[in-house]
């Protein structure tokens, strides 16, 4: 009988009512320890490139403009939100928020930098250890970082010594194209 | 007439949008996350979405992946078998910018070398609540939350280094070892 069959359809049917969420129009906060946007407190980093060192994504970029001030951008297009950044973080000056409502359809939204002044040290400009001792230490790129901003790319030069001149080199690198693309 | 229909045509768009999923070689992460998006708990058929297999029917493209290179002729074509106007999704990491394959040789890094990317939606895999989001964002239904920020440090009122270095030029000691 089709009918008893839809009657028993619209039984079943009514038992469980609605679990189709509302989202859209109620809020729906995340999980504990949820890991969504990386957020930057200014006032606790100390820049020292731990986080760029690190992030797997390459998300973190490093600047030296000049001896006192560096230019830190996260550009959060490609961040994998694995919380890396904010478990080596040495002074906890970054944390994994809960914002995923992230969605945009500008690129630039994204992204956060942050000018940090760098305090100039009296013996040598900026105490940084050049001589690598081991193998996974020399993947960290140490003293001055003059990485593209704005084509959000990570060059692996660094010196110790602030150099305006590889400043000036790397201010109009560009990305090297691919086929096809 | 062309003009009245093309106009009628960008009316009755952002009314019932059919997507069509391309794959351009993620890890399956976002996948599951557009799947969940059709399960009657995040119910994306509220707002008249529904998933076809055929980019000839579609108006909306959800692409997810980096797109490899033996991938980018096939999205290229996918996309241009999708009637205008039409509306492309990156979602995930991958597809916005390219994730942690944005430099490798056999990635074209991020959706957006193959095709325009309208709108973007980070996360690895993203949340289907973020999914929703994007979609509510292109219909017009919530406020865009995502801006850019930019912080400053306060700098002091004097130039250290200048400072440090006028010190050094009249300190008669420092250079009486030195020499």
């Amino acid at each position: 009988m089709w009918l008893t069959s839809k009657i028993k359809q619209i039984v079943l049917a009514l038992k469980p009512g609605t679990v189709t969420l509302k989202y859209p129009f109620e809020p729906r906060p995340a999980p504990k320890d949820f890991r969504g946007q990386p957020v930057w407190d200014h006032t606790k980093c100390i820049g020292c490139g731990g986080c760029a060192n690190h992030c797997p994504a390459r998300t973190i970029l490093m600047r030296d403009l000049c001896q006192d001030i560096r230019v830190l951008l996260y550009d959060g297009a490609r961040c994998t939100y694995c919380g890396r950044c904010a478990d080596l973080c040495p002074e906890k000056a970054i944390v994994m928020s809960s914002e995923y409502e992230l969605a945009t359809g500008d690129r630039n939204d994204v992204t956060q930098s942050i000018e940090l002044f760098m305090l100039t040290c009296n013996r040598c400009g900026r105490c940084y250890d050049m001589e690598i001792k081991n193998v996974i230490d020399k993947l960290d790129l140490r003293g001055y970082r003059y990485d593209s901003l704005e084509t959000r790319t990570v060059l692996r030069r660094t010196t110790d010594r602030m150099a305006p001149e590889i400043l000036d080199e790397t201010g109009t690198f560009h990305r090297p194209e691919k086929i096809g693309g | 007439m062309a003009a009245l229909f093309s106009k009628l045509a960008t009316k009755a768009f952002p009314k019932s949008l059919w997507v069509y999923h391309c794959n351009s070689g993620a890890c399956n992460g976002c996948d599951i996350e557009i799947l969940n998006v059709l399960t009657p708990y995040y119910d994306i058929e509220r707002f008249g979405m529904k998933l076809v297999g055929s980019p000839r029917h579609a108006d909306v493209m959800l692409l997810s992946g980096a797109v490899t290179r033996p991938t980018l002729p096939l999205v290229k074509r996918a996309f241009e078998a999708i009637p205008s106007p039409k509306l492309v999704f990156g979602i995930g990491s991958c597809a916005a910018g390219g994730g942690c394959w944005f430099d490798t040789y056999n990635v074209m890094g991020g959706g957006a070398t193959a095709v325009p990317v309208d709108y973007l939606i980070p996360g690895c895999p993203p949340r289907p609540e973020a999914i929703i989001y994007g979609v509510a964002l292109a219909l017009g239904l919530v406020d865009k939350k995502a801006a850019p920020i930019e912080l400053k440090q306060v700098e002091f009122p004097i130039d250290a280094y200048l400072r440090n270095k006028a010190w050094e030029e009249r300190n008669v000691i420092y250079r009486l070892i030195k020499d």
